[in-house]
């Protein structure tokens, strides 16, 4: 379930020492290096220009890194040709911040997209389409055009959409941005669900609320760095870990230091801020070159 | 919620691609003018081709043997000569001796009737008509004819129209490349205008490609449809073009003066070529346009990743 550098022999998606800038312009991304597990959860944090949506667009195929190695279903895509493109998009599904919708479709339509680009006939999956439409509670608006509807139920138009196709990586952008709690709760279960079922998945949220419902890493970007802090309920066993190793080391002081990463000082603030990972941006804005202050769990990706 | 589930919508898929009437309905306009002036071209060129071959085959079917008058001798009894010695060549047909009142009829247009001399000496014609075949290349027979005259001391020329003919021949040449020409022009600035037309929507549209790719379309797919779209817009203006360049055939054929100088104008004949021209032109402009469509968008969309 980490999402920690190159621990899984066969990610859905790996990145190593992946660094990206829009033409001449500065790094917006620098040394990413992480995988994405294969059935893993994880969110995607950080203060707004960070470059959250540049990462999202790097997983979703979107963009070309500047430097570095992506690895996409296991095929390098730096050297994939045009043509093998769609194959593996077809694999991830996105939710866009902005929903992306088609106006001049209809919501069913907007959301048979992905089948009806796969070649699919209308009549095999309309049933299909009108449950999950329903599902996400937009039975009555079928017919709708994206315009008519609110935010929200756009919203849930363009998470069907991204999900219709059961992809193998869910990527979603600000997924609850424009719904209420109810619906926000509703749709982390479904996407909950979905990992479940072996969909990786990849929240980027502000929601603060949103991350603490789920016990899953928490990738944080700030100034182009990449921090990772495992899941909770990972951390706790390693604090409870190190705590016994504390005591081991009290009564036998010639100990060895543990496998694992270096506990350090930053541990104790981890711990500290479980609640709050945007804590971890902050000290990240706070401190530009943060590189080798922050080390232990928080590793610089 | 989950018990009775709403049934998917009736009726088909939307288009993937939205009409865009403010670019659509200036771009069916010039692509029927397009077409129009196309199949004028192309009438233009047959019309002429076929003028000049009904011409060319009338002129060349027939040889004319000149009798000039010369002292001493009877120029109609040598025209009688003429005649026979004509008749007995192969390849001739008919020789019909013309007589003075003959030549006198072909000159009352210039001169007036009745204001010549009675005795004024006048050359006379033999109008030689050949088999259709023997026309084209039997210039020997005529050197042979020509031979045969001057060892009866006549002084005949035999004339085969062939400067004249090759006259035509060379305009009607020139107004069928003229033609051709312009329909290549035509075609080639019609699949211009389509792929730039076709470029255009591709960007005006970047949010549904967008999509669609993040979908998973292929790039087959996406121009795919830009084809088909671009097909049936071809074939529109193509119905509407050749349907104007018809009406425009037929008014040309009613007018006045059809056998005039203007024999580069499309005339309507109704034969088989015609209609098949404009029968064809609506489905080759829509494929001229759906092809140029197709890579148009292929070519930009390879630029892209």
């Amino acid at each position: 379930m980490t999402a920690s550098p190159h621990s899984d022999p066969e990610p859905v998606v790996r990145f190593d020492n992946v660094g990206m800038r829009y033409g001449r312009g500065p790094e917006i991304l620098r040394d990413l290096s992480f995988d994405l597990p294969r059935g893993s959860f994880q969110f995607l944090t950080g203060p707004s220009g960070a470059g959250k949506t540049s990462l999202l667009k790097l997983i979703y195929l979107a963009a070309k890194p500047s430097r570095g190695l992506i690895s996409c279903f296991g095929r390098d895509v730096a050297t994939l040709p045009r043509d093998e493109l769609p194959d593996l998009r077809r694999r991830i599904g996105v939710v866009f911040q902005e929903f992306r919708l088609l106006n001049h479709l209809s919501v069913f339509d907007n959301v048979s997209l992905p089948l009806r680009v796969a070649g699919k006939k209308r009549s095999e999956y309309a049933e299909d389409v009108a449950e999950l439409l329903a599902w996400v509670g937009l039975g009555d608006k079928m017919s709708a055009l994206p315009p008519t509807l609110s935010g929200g139920e756009q919203q849930r138009v363009a998470i069907a959409r991204a999900v219709v196709g059961q992809p193998e990586i869910l990527i979603a952008d600000e997924p609850t941005g424009n719904v209420d709690p109810e619906m926000g709760m509703r749709l982390l279960r479904l996407f909950a669900e979905l990992n479940k079922l072996g969909t990786t998945i990849v929240i980027a949220t502000h929601d603060l609320q949103l991350v603490r419902m789920v016990d899953a890493p928490v990738m944080t970007l700030a100034n182009g760095h990449l921090h990772i802090r495992p899941p909770r309920s990972q951390r706790q066993r390693e604090a409870e870990l190190r705590e016994a190793e504390r005591r081991d080391a009290d009564d036998r002081p010639t100990a060895t230091v543990p496998m694992g990463p270096e506990p350090s000082a930053q541990d104790a603030a981890d711990d500290l801020d479980d609640e709050d990972p945007m804590d971890a941006v902050a000290r990240a804005m706070e401190m530009p070159d943060e590189d080798d202050t922050d080390d232990g769990e928080d590793r610089d990706a | 919620m989950h018990d009775d589930l709403p049934r998917p919508p009736s009726g088909g898929s939307g288009r993937l691609l939205p009409p865009d009437a403010g670019r659509d309905r200036p771009l069916f306009l010039v692509a029927a003018i397009l077409v129009f002036l196309a199949c004028i071209a192309a009438l233009g060129a047959r019309g002429a081709w076929h003028q000049a071959q009904n011409w060319t085959t009338e002129l060349e079917s027939s040889l004319t043997i000149q009798i000039r008058p010369v002292d001493g001798r009877d120029t109609e009894a040598d025209t009688q000569r003429a005649a026979e010695i004509a008749r007995g060549m192969p390849g001739v047909q008919a020789a019909t001796p013309r007589t003075r009142e003959d030549a006198l009829a072909l000159l009352t247009p210039w001169l007036g009737e009745g204001n010549l001399p009675d005795d004024l000496p006048l050359p006379l014609m033999v109008d030689v008509e050949l088999e259709p075949r023997a026309a084209r290349d039997d210039r020997v027979a005529i050197s042979d004819l020509q031979a045969r005259l001057d060892a009866e001391g006549m002084a005949a020329s035999v004339d085969d129209h062939s400067r004249w003919a090759r006259a035509v021949r060379r305009a009607a040449g020139t107004a069928q490349t003229l033609g051709l020409s312009l329909l290549a022009l035509l075609t080639g600035a019609a699949a211009a205008v389509i792929a730039f037309a076709a470029r255009a929507s591709l960007a005006a549209r970047t949010d549904v490609i967008d999509a669609l790719h993040l979908c998973g379309a292929e790039d087959r797919f996406i121009a795919g449809l830009f084809q088909r779209r671009f097909f049936m817009l071809g074939v529109k203006s193509g119905l509407v073009g050749a349907l104007f360049a018809a009406l425009v055939s037929i008014g040309v054929s009613f007018s006045q003066s059809p056998a005039d100088m203007a024999f580069f104008l499309p005339r309507w004949a109704a034969n088989p070529f015609e209609l098949i021209l404009l029968g064809a032109a609506p489905l080759l402009a829509g494929l001229t346009s759906a092809l140029s469509a197709r890579l148009a968008v292929a070519s930009d969309l390879r630029g892209r990743w």
